[in-house]
């Protein structure tokens, strides 16, 4: 299956990227070669196998509710694009 | 047209863990602005989420509370959207494999016993809050809050008015006090919920297209909110219309639903595994365990307070409706040598109204549970009248002060010297030498005349049991 | 002294031959002297003669573990207190970051100066490091090709002499490939045997930091302090790190070698199988029997890995929305400008590309045929290795299919650059412990890597092998022309 201008337009605005007109024309055709790349997935048969999301059998490690952390705000806004009093700055929201 | 509404609620509730669910930043509320964003919560590059026991004990103890199914491998999910409150660009959910599934609770309506069924709870992060004060064309943002422990509670579409779904909520946030596993503070957002709602004819199996109201903070606006957004559609409907399924605010300051925008693109949320973090896989021995821990919940705790106290149900259900009331009941009822009924009555009856009227929750009452059942200590020894108790009542509620103070200051104390009594008497009955005759002629409606007579010459002290057997002796 | 193994400078350095300061100059001024490789992002030369210093005094007091003193450089997707932090990318290109990533707080506390932090693929997606942010490195042994990636820079630094040893990253072949390229040693362990924890995320469930060095022994002292059970990573393992040194005693007559027959086909070239084919004839000298396996889902590594990995990217990489850190655009409209426009301006096209499949692969209408099909297809592939250890301790091949090839000369054809990861990537989607050794040259002069996989959580066994089969042979000693 050939990945389509508008899906490029549509996973470009999913995942917060702009592209070009020029660029969707681009993508479009690289992300269709990837897409036939990994369609050789169809030549196994995985019907009653279980997916694997995680590489390791070992569950969840779970850890004791304490409080570790101490205040680092002032070193964290350091590396802020924009912060004031605070907190960090974007462009209004609108709800 | 009769429709009929239905409604699903999705229930967000704070967990009252100390530290966040992924990070060990402290989850107290009011601090300064990002002063407990650690490294984790703002999501720096390379940080990882580790998961908090407590949050997981806690989840397990509401789904063995609502007699859900408790799910031994549970999987944390990616929900991925951006917004700015939400650092990582996703939130660290549940999805797919939620820890309980398929729990009820039920509720009472006029009187109707309901069943709700509870379709799944499962663990979540909080997000950030977005604050607008302050600013002309920009937004602050505060991540204190990011990374607390939720619950969501998300129910099937059972509720069929804005009455069931209040009744449904102030059940759950009963609950989960009664557990212990969250404050229920709703002005600090620690118990939130989010409406699905719908209109369909009645008669009608299939549901109609939803509206999901956000994010609505109090009882009084859910049903507000409810009501509302029932007579939109309606109104939609009705004038040829079609419902679209979209996520609205509610406004409590205009008393209506708006569309949210920014929510528009937000549908495609990508769920998956969330490779940080592998399945969550409880022991039985760890769910036994949590068992074992549960409190007395409010249905077994009806049934002890009719069985013990001998309540009657109606009774019992007000007074085991929060966690506080029942402790508020108990240690009345202690305070007054065990006098259940009256301590029932009082707490239901003048102190419930009080409180109402005063829009105060009950941990807040001026009137604690030892001066309440002082108070009835005082009528049950005749040292007031159960009326002039309604008097102290009221200053106790004012003041503050004890029921003891209250009768000594302002001199209530009942009248029981018959001597004291037998001389009121006296001047009443020669004042209405009238009202006497005729009582001895037969007509025995006067009598009440008389009694009131006498007590407002005691101005309402003398005890009416003693007015009645020395009227009725001077009269005979 | 830059022929060293790091037991060699750890023994000099003791024996007062030479201090960690002489030693840290010595290193900084090769890469002054060979900037030309573009190996390093960022170099450290104030913060390192500090370390230097210490680590002296450290010696001095007689308190030095095995590696201090010793300067070794970082992959630049390692957080690094006070020291900027990149990742390969502009849109971490101001970024300082305010913590150290456990395996450079293990580092640090062992004494190693830290030289600098290496030049990478940007967010570690490439195999060419060519789609580093701060220009492409030069392979030293033809400057015309690449040393591979993403851990292009470490593998060129440690093979032209700027630093003894380095760390990488490995998602999908990313120490190893470029350990093959560059004629040096490179170790993927065992997914959960070093923490994660301040390793800029590419694809969590696959990524894996190693040691990038000259020599098998030299890969055990770094493994040694770069593992640890690490409570800030829920995937971290919490077993005791062995004594990888003393696992060095095992004769290769105990080992079966496990040849799968879908590493040694027509798709790779013919002077890569020859070498390798030598390097199994000495292990079979040294005693080591062989058996064939079978690998039968081999082929689908790479398209299920393509899947996973872009997938776990597209989440992992929306963290950098220009808010807190990091690239934001200089004009924007709105908020929804702002995030497009500074996440457009601060990725790259291959980062671009991989966000989009990945975002593709898990949107609304294509998980199941993409991305939960790739689960399926992963846990065949795990089971496939499972089945193979039953016949053998460790599975040898090639590293890839060919030496490196010419910079710009893939860089048109992501899925031709792609195939490059054939026999590694599925190590890391089973999660297994892999290194590559070099076994040769071509008739160009650049280098062959073979590689050894071992079972889970036993790195040991390849250590072992790897060291054996070094004491035999000199590949890994050679060096590149023009860089005494």
């Amino acid at each position: 299956m050939s990945v389509t201008e508008k899906d490029v337009r549509y996973v470009a605005n999913l995942a917060r990227l702009s592209v070009s007109d020029d660029e969707v024309k681009f993508y479009a055709d690289n992300l269709s070669r990837i897409v036939a790349l990994v369609e050789q997935m169809n030549d196994a048969q995985t019907d009653n196998v279980e997916p694997l999301s995680h590489p390791q059998d070992a569950p969840l490690r779970l850890r004791e509710d304490r409080v570790t952390e101490v205040d680092q705000r002032d070193d964290f806004q350091k590396v802020a694009p924009a912060a004031s009093d605070g907190l960090y700055l974007v462009p209004k929201v609108i709800e | 047209m009769e429709w009929e509404t239905v409604i699903g609620l999705e229930i967000h509730c704070q967990l009252a863990t100390d530290s966040k669910i992924f990070s060990g930043s402290s989850t107290a509320f009011g601090s300064e602005p990002n002063s407990q964003a650690s490294a984790v919560d703002i999501a720096l590059p390379g940080v990882l989420p580790v998961m908090n026991l407590d949050a997981a004990r806690m989840a397990v103890k509401f789904g063995l509370a609502v007699d859900a199914t408790i799910n031994e491998r549970s999987v944390f999910a990616r929900k991925n959207y951006f917004y700015p409150d939400l650092p990582k660009g996703y939130q660290i959910s549940q999805f797919e494999e939620p820890i309980v599934t398929e729990g009820r609770l039920s509720i009472t309506v006029d009187d109707k016993d309901k069943v709700i069924g509870i379709t799944r709870a499962h663990l979540e992060e909080d997000a950030g809050k977005s604050l607008h004060e302050g600013f002309v064309d920009e937004t602050g943002i505060d991540l204190n809050r990011a990374g607390t422990p939720l619950i969501e509670i998300v129910s099937e579409p059972d509720m069929r008015s804005a009455a069931e779904a209040v009744a449904y909520m102030r059940k759950i946030h009963a609950l989960v006090r009664y557990l212990e596993i969250s404050d229920g503070n709703m002005q600090e957002g620690s118990f939130r919920c989010d409406a699905n709602v719908s209109i369909r004819p009645k008669g009608e199996k299939e549901l109609g297209t939803r509206a999901e109201i956000k994010n609505i903070n109090s009882f009084r606006f859910v049903e507000k909110a409810i009501n509302h957004e029932v007579e939109r559609q309606i109104d939609i409907l009705e004038d040829g219309g079609e419902v679209v399924q979209e996520t609205r605010l509610y406004d409590a300051n205009k008393d209506e639903t708006r569309s949210m925008r920014s929510k528009e693109d937000a549908h495609d949320y990508r769920y998956f595994p969330d490779p940080d973090l592998p399945p969550m896989i409880l022991s039985k021995e760890f769910i036994e365990e949590v068992k074992e821990s549960l409190p007395e919940l409010p249905e077994a705790k009806r049934e002890r307070f009719m069985e013990q106290y001998e309540l009657d149900e109606k009774d019992a259900a007000a007074l085991t409706a929060t966690r506080e009331t029942a402790a508020y009941f108990e240690k009345t009822v202690e305070a007054c040598n065990g006098d259940a009924k009256t301590s029932a009555n009082w707490i239901n009856g003048e102190l419930a109204s009080y409180l109402n009227r005063n829009n105060v929750e009950l941990e807040d009452s001026p009137v604690n549970p030892k001066a309440l059942g002082g108070l009835i200590e005082r009528i049950n020894d005749k040292t007031i009248s159960n009326k002039i108790g309604k008097t102290v009542f009221e200053s106790m509620w004012k003041n503050g002060s004890s029921a003891d103070d209250v009768i000594e200051q302002q001199g209530l104390k009942q009248i029981t010297d018959s001597g004291a009594i037998e001389k009121i008497v006296d001047d009443v009955l020669a004042s209405n030498a009238d009202q006497a005759q005729q009582y001895r002629d037969g007509n025995e409606k006067v009598f009440g005349f008389l009694v009131g007579q006498v007590m407002q010459a005691s101005k309402g002290k003398a005890n009416p049991a003693q007015v009645n057997e020395l009227l009725k002796a001077k009269l005979s | 002294m830059i022929n060293h193994s790091l037991t060699e400078l750890a023994t000099a350095l003791r024996a007062k031959e030479i201090s960690s300061v002489e030693l840290t100059l010595l290193f900084l001024d090769r890469i002054a002297r060979f900037g030309d490789l573009n190996t390093f992002i960022t170099v450290n030369e104030e913060m390192a003669l500090e370390q230097a210093k210490a680590a002296d005094e450290r010696i001095a007091a007689k308190e030095a573990t095995p590696l201090t003193g010793i300067p070794i450089a970082h992959k630049d997707i390692f957080c690094t207190k006070d020291i900027l932090t990149t990742c390969g990318s502009k849109m971490l290109s101001n970024f300082v970051s305010p913590y150290n990533a456990t395996i450079v707080a293990n580092l640090a506390n062992a004494g190693t100066v830290t030289l600098g932090k290496t030049n990478m693929d940007e967010f570690a997606m490439g195999s060419s490091n060519e789609t580093s942010y701060f220009g492409p490195v030069k392979n030293p042994w033809d400057t015309t090709t690449v040393p591979g990636g993403s851990s292009g820079g470490s593998a060129a630094a440690v093979a032209a002499r700027l630093a003894p040893a380095a760390t990488g990253s490995d998602t999908g072949g990313s120490i190893r490939q470029p350990a093959a390229f560059c004629g040096v040693t490179g170790l993927k362990p065992s997914y959960g045997r070093v923490s994660r924890y301040g390793m800029i995320a590419f694809a969590s469930s696959l990524d894996q930091a190693g040691p990038i060095t000259r020599s098998a022994e030299d890969a055990a002292l770094m493994l040694q302090t770069m593992a640890s059970f690490d409570p800030k990573d829920s995937t971290s393992v919490d077993k005791v790190v062995p004594n990888y040194l003393d696992e060095f005693h095992k004769d290769l007559s105990e080992m079966t070698l496990g040849i799968p027959k879908q590493y040694f086909t027509d798709g790779v070239d013919k002077e890569v199988t020859k070498a390798v084919e030598g390097a199994i004839r000495t292990l079979k000298k040294m005693g080591a029997d062989t058996v064939e396996v079978d690998l039968p889902n081999s082929d689908l590594g790479i398209p299920c890995y393509y899947v996973i990995a872009p997938a776990e990217a597209s989440s992992n990489l929306s963290r950098f929305d220009g808010v807190r850190y990091g690239h934001r655009a200089s004009e924007y409209d709105d908020l929804a400008d702002m995030y497009a426009k500074s996440r457009s301006e601060g990725f790259g096209e291959e980062v671009k590309r991989r966000i989009m499949i990945g975002t593709y692969a898990l949107s609304s209408g294509y998980y199941d045929a993409y991305y939960n099909k790739a689960l399926k297809l992963r846990r065949l592939i795990v089971n496939d290795f499972a089945e193979a250890f039953e016949q053998c301790d460790l599975i040898v091949g090639p590293t890839t299919p060919t030496t490196a090839f010419e910079l710009g000369g893939k860089a048109d054809d992501p899925v031709a650059m792609y195939l490059n990861d054939i026999y590694t990537a599925s190590i890391n989607l089973a999660g297994l412990p892999a290194m590559s050794v070099p076994v040769g040259f071509d008739k160009g002069g650049r280098p062959i890597g073979m590689q050894l996989i071992g079972p889970y959580m036993d790195a040991g066994d390849i250590l072992n092998v790897a060291h054996r089969f070094q004491r035999e042979t000199d590949w890994h000693t050679k060096m590149p022309e023009g860089y005494e």
